[in-house]
């Protein structure tokens, strides 16, 4: 504004007139561009998890090239008879494996479970039963025999031998089918190529293998349980105790505001470092303690500290902080009036506590206590540091036993050069995800119940 | 006055240490829990203990931990196991009084030198003398000085090069990268769910950000190796980006905080009181300008310390790097390069078969108590930072 | 030996303090048994915080520090040795605010009876409680239902049963209707009025027409200029409202001050 404009009356230092609506103007379409650009912002929150799912959904599903050693139909006509290999019966499928196995390796089968309950395919019964009454039986002495399922796994995991040579992922597969068998055809002659879903039922019951093919997450699955069964026991009476001490015992003294900012500072330490804690402590000081060699009957080739109960008190530490400071809120939103009542009848402090302020703060200590489950389940880090076990094949037994886990498992397919094992791990981390979306939905179920229970 | 006369009456029994059924009962059973529960809360206290006890043990015994170096010399005559003086081949390395050197299992301690001739000290360090024969090989020893390893740039166990910035470089690129990733991202989500967004759209984009941060990082360095990296590879060319880099790791770290930056800088945000939102818009400002002048600046400790835990959590963040960083130690500044982090580095040495005892346990310890207090300063910090922030609006 | 027989509490020189802040100041008074006692006086007196220390409900406030003696059945209840959970379940106190448990009606009347070890028919102690805080009628059909289930007027009777079931000698209660309506405040001060006939109750108010219409005693506290509460008379209510000694007295209860 002009000081000596002829048209201006008063001056007053701000702009007036035309001058003052075309600052107005600027200054809302400076506010309109800017909360543009913060409604962008909140997109790529939205872009990157769905770029995520779609990346997943991507490898876990899609068109794979099969070759095969022989071919199913070869192996039908090797034993003279007809149609499609899934349909023979288990007769006919043993027959296939005397066939086309070595004895030795038929042997070898038939020792770790019988093909028949009265009969045998490739032992004869008087060497068989000696093994069986030898200090070391075989472990197909006291298992029952195979069924079809199982028999009709073998001739494809011993025979056909199918191996995966390429993948494709889901979009390639849907939308541009036709180039992708053309590739096939002429990369492979001679392949099969099929759509195929690498989460499968028989993905979740399979153990480990070595070829993609054929592996599974049952053991990492049982892995999971286990720990977090080992995690939860240690965490929850630990966390809520401590808690419970903060909130209702301790009083303002050095050591007690030394525990809460303790526990804050600890809620704030990279997860990789309790690892290395468990590794010190768990692993390696407290091995006769967590090789479960003082409690006797441990295989000596496995006692050492790394074992289930070692990693699911490493994570159980690691949640402990997220606990204590999740069901201190909880208690804390426990109004006085609750505790002033119990006492007023005469009610001693863990009375009180146990009647009346833990059962209001359940909802709270519980939600807080899933959230930091499902966040032990998906840790990682620490758990290689602690020393999982990459390839378990049997299902874990105990506290004591050797394990891996669902994203020990991820990790280690991811970290595989071949894509199969990229698909696989799709596929795992689909399993993975299910199970933490249905920890969360329950929650909020508890949370639901309690809350409604409660008023 | 009634109530000064009541005083006056004599009440014999004042002292009487009869107190009859108002006598305080025996509570073991409560003595007992509470205890229990006050060894709950020092459980915490011994978790830090064990950390910095372990951590610093091992770092200790990886700045003790002797290492033999060749020399390329030998004895040129062989001793028996009470001589101590002999002559040495000429060629190879340069050796000093003080230097502790080995011949086959026995450890000698060098006193002093006349050209090829030692004098030694012989059988140190718990060993026996014993006899040796012509040709022996002679080793140093020799120790991870502070100097090489917050120093050196390059990070080979194999060749006893233990020079932490090359760790500690791909850190700081990865966490740089996620931090100019979640910084303007997540501070921008917290503006618009606290000043702007309708309480539909916050109803769909909490839940969002929740998801985002409840999905495990393994699955992220999954998206960061198998997305990430292909896409950057498309944009920049197969032969400028390597299959693992920073870049993508870093990026991908920082869609990982995303939802940490937004949630705390909006508890920040929500924390300024409202009269201040309303003293600005009673001035005539624009809803932008009341947000980020008034707003903003209200809330910037609570938003500082956001940032600053952010910061940490990218420092301390494993998988994703793990996977998708690179697998070997690399002194480089280029974000398309594979580089190691600290964390990276420390799971897959873990990852192998590792012997307690040998220099590469010790250095992954010496590696976490950098990460532990490189961390646990940051977070005091932001706690410093918001209870300086409390005082002023509580 | 004399104990206080013919009073159910004594205190002398009673001093409370909250961290530095004294907020109770030298207070010595007796409560006549089965009779009603009102404390009255302007908020911030300290009235409430001294009803507090009768059954030592301020030990649960950390800063919280008293002085001088409370007598009960002529032993001092904060002599160390005593009890402060046995002095609570003799001496119980109804809170301002209703607090029902978040239990059903049932579990609130005997779960003080149940912690403190009642070994008789709790179905009896229920319905006689319940009867006494005049709720039987309305509730005998519903015992299971949540307390929290009922009206406010409801809720506070509610928590009157639940003091006496545990068979208190006196019961403090703190601005017991001070948060229900007219007609459920009437209820109340009927059944004060019943229950003084098994009980002796000391009542904190702030409604001085209630004062005067239900209670056997008055006690009226101000504060100092240190705005510490003190006592400032303690008589029988009639006397003390158609004739009072002191200056300050007469001008709260015309209306003047307070």
């Amino acid at each position: 504004m002009m000081p000596n404009d002829p048209n201006q009356e008063l001056e007053t230092g701000f702009p007036e007139g035309t001058d003052l609506e075309k600052y107005i103007i600027k200054r809302h379409r400076t506010g309109v561009g800017l909360k543009l650009s913060f409604q962008m912002a909140t997109l790529v929150g939205i872009i990157a998890l769905t770029a995520l799912l779609y990346n997943i959904t991507n490898q876990a599903f899609g068109l794979v090239a099969v070759e095969n050693t022989i071919p199913p139909a070869e192996v039908v006509a090797s034993i003279g008879a007809t149609g499609e290999l899934q349909d023979l019966s288990k007769d006919q499928l043993i027959e296939i494996l005397q066939a086309n196995i070595s004895t030795g390796l038929g042997r070898r089968f038939e020792r770790d479970q019988r093909f028949y309950e009265d009969s045998y395919a490739f032992d004869t019964e008087a060497k068989y039963q000696a093994s069986c009454a030898s200090a070391e039986p075989a472990a197909g002495c006291s298992l029952p025999a195979r069924d079809r399922d199982n028999v009709y796994q073998l001739v494809l995991s011993e025979v056909v031998e199918p191996e995966v040579v390429q993948t494709w992922s889901l979009m390639d597969s849907l939308f541009s089918r036709g180039e992708v068998l053309a590739e096939a055809e002429a990369k492979y002659p001679g392949s099969e190529v099929y759509f195929r879903s690498w989460l499968t039922a028989d993905f979740l019951q399979r153990p480990q293998s070595s070829n993609p093919e054929f592996a599974g997450v049952r053991t990492a699955i049982f892995g999971s349980l286990w720990v977090i069964f080992i995690t939860i026991l240690f965490s929850f009476p630990v966390g809520v105790g401590a808690a419970i001490y903060l909130e209702e015992y301790a009083g303002a003294s050095f050591i007690n505001r030394l525990i809460q900012t303790n526990i804050n500072n600890l809620a704030g330490v990279p997860s990789i470092i309790y690892g290395m804690l468990g590794l010190a402590i768990f692993v390696r000081t407290l091995e006769p303690l967590t090789s479960g060699a003082l409690f006797g009957g441990v295989d000596p080739t496995t006692a050492n500290g790394r074992t289930i109960i070692s990693a699911g008190l490493t994570l159980g530490l690691l949640i402990l902080p997220i606990i204590i400071i999740n069901a201190q809120e909880a208690i804390r939103a426990v109004p006085s009036s609750l505790r002033q009542a119990s006492f007023g009848l005469g009610a001693t402090k863990w009375q009180t506590i146990w009647h009346h302020v833990l059962p209001s703060a359940t909802p709270g200590i519980l939600t807080g206590t899933i959230l930091a489950m499902s966040r032990a389940i998906g840790e990682t880090a620490p758990l290689v540091v602690v020393g999982a076990s990459t390839f378990i094949v049997v299902d874990p037994d105990g506290p004591f036993a050797k394990f891996t886990t669902l994203p020990i498992q991820i990790y280690q397919w991811t970290s595989r050069p071949q894509d199969e094992f990229r698909n696989i791990a799709a596929a795992a981390i689909l399993v993975l995800l299910v199970l933490l979306l249905s920890l969360n939905a329950t929650a909020v179920l508890l949370r639901n119940h309690y809350s409604r229970r409660a008023a | 006055m009634e109530g000064e006369m009541a005083t006056t009456s004599s009440l014999t029994s004042r002292d009487s240490i009869d107190l009859g059924e108002l006598r305080k009962k025996p509570r073991i059973g409560e003595t007992i829990i509470q205890s229990l529960l006050f060894l709950c809360g020092v459980i915490s206290i011994l978790t830090t203990i064990g950390i910095v006890y372990e951590l610093g043990k091992e770092s200790l015994a990886f700045f003790t931990h002797q290492m033999w170096e060749q020399t390329n010399k030998s004895l040129t005559v062989g001793i028996d196991e009470s001589v101590t003086t002999f002559e040495v081949s000429r060629s190879g390395g340069v050796l000093e009084v003080g230097d502790t050197l080995r011949l086959s299992d026995e450890i000698v301690m060098v006193s002093s030198i006349e050209g090829t001739l030692l004098t030694v000290e012989r059988g140190v360090q718990e060993t026996a003398a014993v006899p040796h024969s012509a040709g022996v090989e002679i080793f140093r020893g020799s120790y991870v000085s502070l100097v090489e390893f917050f120093t050196g740039t390059e990070w080979n166990p194999q060749i006893s090069k233990f020079g932490i910035w090359s760790l500690v470089n791909a850190t700081f690129m990865t966490s740089l990268i996620a931090m100019s990733v979640a910084l303007p991202v997540g501070l921008a989500t917290a503006i618009y769910l606290s000043e702007y967004a309708s309480l539909r759209a916050r109803s769909i984009l909490k839940p969002i950000m929740e998801v985002l941060a409840g999905v495990p990082t393994v699955v992220y360095g999954y998206f960061a190796l198998t997305f990430m990296t292909p896409l950057f590879r498309s944009w920049f060319g197969v032969d400028t980006v390597q299959i693992f880099n920073t870049a993508s790791a870093g990026v991908v770290v920082g869609i990982l905080i995303i939802p940490l930056v937004s949630s705390m800088s909006e508890d920040a945000l929500h924390a300024v009181p409202k009269s201040l939102r309303e003293a600005a818009y009673g001035l005539g400002a624009t809803r932008l300008e009341t947000s980020l002048r008034v707003v903003l600046p209200a809330a910037l400790s609570g938003i500082t310390a956001a940032f600053v835990v952010a910061i940490s959590r990218a420092i301390g963040e494993t998988m994703i790097v793990a996977i998708a960083a690179g697998a070997g130690p690399a002194f480089t500044f280029n974000p398309f390069d594979s580089a190691e982090t600290m964390t990276g580095h420390i799971v897959r040495i873990s990852g192998g078969d590792l012997s307690y005892d040998s220099i590469d346990y010790n250095s992954i310890f010496a590696i976490g108590l950098l990460l532990f207090f490189l961390t646990l300063s940051l977070n005091i910090f932001s706690q410093r930072v918001v209870a300086r922030f409390r005082e002023v609006y509580e | 030996m004399s104990t206080n027989g013919e009073y159910a509490l004594e205190t002398n020189n009673l001093n409370v303090y909250y961290g530095d802040f004294q907020a109770v100041s030298d207070v010595s008074l007796r409560f006549h048994k089965q009779a009603i006692t009102a404390l009255i006086g302007p908020s911030g007196c300290g009235k409430s915080t001294a009803l507090r220390s009768f059954n030592r409900m301020n030990d649960l406030v950390d800063i919280a520090r008293v002085e001088g003696e409370v007598l009960f059945r002529g032993r001092n209840i904060y002599h160390p040795q005593v009890d402060p959970v046995e002095i609570r379940r003799r001496i119980g106190m109804v809170f301002q605010k209703p607090n029902p448990f978040p239990k059903s009606i049932y579990d609130n009347v005997a779960w003080g009876a149940r912690i403190n070890g009642y070994k008789g028919s709790m179905d009896e102690l229920v319905e006689q409680s319940l009867r006494q805080a005049a709720l039987w009628d309305e509730v005998k059909d519903k015992l299971q239902q949540s307390g929290l289930s009922l009206s406010g007027g409801q809720q506070q009777r509610l928590c009157i049963a639940r003091a006496i079931a545990v068979k208190p000698e006196i019961i403090l209660m703190d601005e017991p209707a001070s948060a229900l309506d007219p007609i459920a405040t009437l209820r109340i001060e009927e059944l004060i009025q019943e229950l003084k006939k098994n009980y002796t109750i000391i009542i904190v108010t702030h409604n001085m027409q209630q004062a005067a219409r239900s209670s056997d005693y008055t006690a009226f506290f101000t504060v100092n200029e240190d705005r510490a509460g003190y006592l400032v008379e303690y008589d029988e209510t009639g006397k003390l409202f158609t004739n009072p000694k002191h200056e300050l007295t007469e001008q709260y209860i015309t209306g003047r001050f307070g």
